[in-house]
């Protein structure tokens, strides 16, 4: 019916190719400043390591708890406030700001979880939450495991202590 | 493949947008902003089903027309099995067809509407379709809260519905050619920068509507893309002058661009996309100006990258298209 007014016969898009147009594109890309990343994330993540031990330091002084239970409180505690900002919804600007000083420490593993819970929580429990809370950390959790194997049995084989 | 068409009019259109959208340059051109991501209701995709109903409920009050006069209604979005549409459409028009182009989806649904107009098996057709930022970040990408840090380079989803009524009755607006896009490989797999990814499709399409009409680009008042944002207009900018010797400087713009102000709105890093995106800059701020006869010829070409999440982590390309419809002053 409309064959009249079907003018393109040629359909191949004339010679665009990938080289002629990487060519051009490439010009228009812009470079991620990794260096100011990668400083913002050291700094940033030093920030919450420091955190981190100012909080044992803290409770080893007022408490007189061991420092090995004092350090299982702390990461309570950092876990906690980290998924409260998750919550209460600025985790993620911070994020977006600090870059990854802040995903990758025990805050972003727990931000991660709780990200994803909030996310599914109106597909339900089973299958909203519970299938989806590990949605990112699930490969932290495997590959952490992994590694500690790893390196668990280097340990082992050069003579360490188990 | 190109067609033209001799009596296929644009009787009317609507625009609802999201928060992010209502801080644009464009506010002004919208019938109705809201002011969260969640417009009352209990969740992201709820509230995209939601914006879609009012969008159609608005068309229908501004063209004074009632339910059962509408033949078909067309439309698609982003979410798995275009649910946003099909829930938001029930009961909205005799008949639906749904439609997936990603965000070159509504001139999919404008290219099909006017086929079944000029070919007068339908008088009146609505195009309609949608997107929600957050309701796509969670299928494409990260859970919502999460925030990532992405590059410049990566694009913001616009959250609003829109849809157009398409008619075979004279208006001052009318559907004056299309062209139909090829799917296009590129070898491109940056899911960050969809600019990139989809102008290469921009590009195919609006060299081959030209040439099919015999048209140079100073033809048109305004050609506008759909969701390149601003690193992937300057490739189609660069691209044509290059290879075709075209100039796009005076006349060329991006969608994903206009909807926001670049500079203040940061969060929107490169530009606009989404399905929505081309369509809320055309059925709002171009319709206007259209009406106002500031805007005689322009040409909309909406661009779609056609991947999913599970093909990218097979390591596939993604591929893109680009449709475009010219729409004129009579």
């Amino acid at each position: 019916m409309y064959e009249k007014e079907i003018k393109g016969k040629n359909n191949t898009g004339d010679n665009m190719t990938k080289e002629k147009y990487e060519k051009v594109a490439k010009k228009h890309e812009v470079k991620i400043p990794k260096t100011k990343n990668a400083i913002i994330a050291f700094l940033s993540g030093g920030v919450i390591g420091l955190l981190g031990e100012g909080i044992i330091e803290l409770l080893c002084l007022f408490t007189h708890i061991s420092r090995n239970s004092a350090s299982s409180i702390m990461i309570v505690i950092i876990i906690f406030i980290a998924s409260l900002g998750t919550a209460l919804g600025f985790f993620d600007k911070l994020v977006t700001k600090f870059k990854c000083g802040l995903l990758i420490p025990i805050t972003g593993f727990a931000h991660s979880m709780t990200s994803a819970a909030i996310d599914y929580k109106n597909e339900g429990p089973i299958y909203g939450i519970g299938a989806n809370i590990f949605k990112l950390a699930g490969s932290v959790i495997l590959y952490g495991i992994v590694a500690a194997w790893i390196f668990g049995m280097i340990r082992y084989l050069l003579g360490g202590n188990i | 493949m190109t067609f033209t068409y001799d009596n296929v009019y644009v009787k009317e259109t609507s625009t609802i947008a999201g928060p992010y959208e209502k801080e644009g340059p464009l506010k002004k051109y919208f019938d109705k902003t809201i002011k969260d991501l969640y417009f009352n209701e209990k969740s992201f995709e709820k509230a995209e089903i939601k914006m879609v109903k009012e969008s159609i409920n608005i068309l229908y009050k501004k063209a004074g027309l009632n339910k059962k006069e509408v033949d078909v209604l067309l439309g698609g979005d982003l979410l798995n099995q275009i649910t946003a549409t099909t829930y938001g459409a029930k009961n909205a028009s005799k008949c639906f067809l749904g439609l997936y182009g990603a965000c070159s989806t509504i001139v999919e649904a404008m290219i099909i509407g006017s086929v079944l107009i000029d070919s007068k098996k339908a008088k009146k057709v609505i195009a309609t379709t949608s997107s929600h930022n957050t309701a796509a970040e969670k299928q494409f990408r990260n859970p919502t809260e999460y925030g990532a840090p992405k590059p410049d380079t990566a694009t913001f989803t616009a959250t609003g519905s829109a849809s157009i009524l398409l008619t075979d009755e004279e208006s001052d607006i009318k559907v004056e050619s299309s062209t139909i896009g090829q799917i296009i490989d590129l070898g491109q797999n940056d899911a960050n920068n969809m600019g990139k990814v989809m102008a290469g499709a921009a590009i195919d399409t609006l060299k081959r509507h030209l040439k099919d009409l015999n048209r140079k680009p100073e033809y048109y008042d305004l050609i506008v893309t759909g969701d390149l944002g601003k690193y992937g207009k300057e490739i189609v900018k660069d691209y044509m002058k290059k290879e075709y010797d075209m100039d796009l400087s005076k006349n060329y713009d991006d969608c994903g661009t206009l909807l926001y102000d670049l500079k203040k709105q940061k969060e929107c890093l490169a530009g606009g996309s989404g399905p929505v995106c081309s369509a809320l800059v055309s059925f709002g701020y171009i319709y206007h100006e259209m009406r106002q006869k500031k805007l005689k010829k322009v040409l909309i070409i909406a661009t779609g990258a056609l991947f999913s999440p599970t093909m990218i982590y097979q390591k596939e390309n993604i591929y893109s298209i680009a449709n475009a419809i010219s729409l004129e002053v009579v």
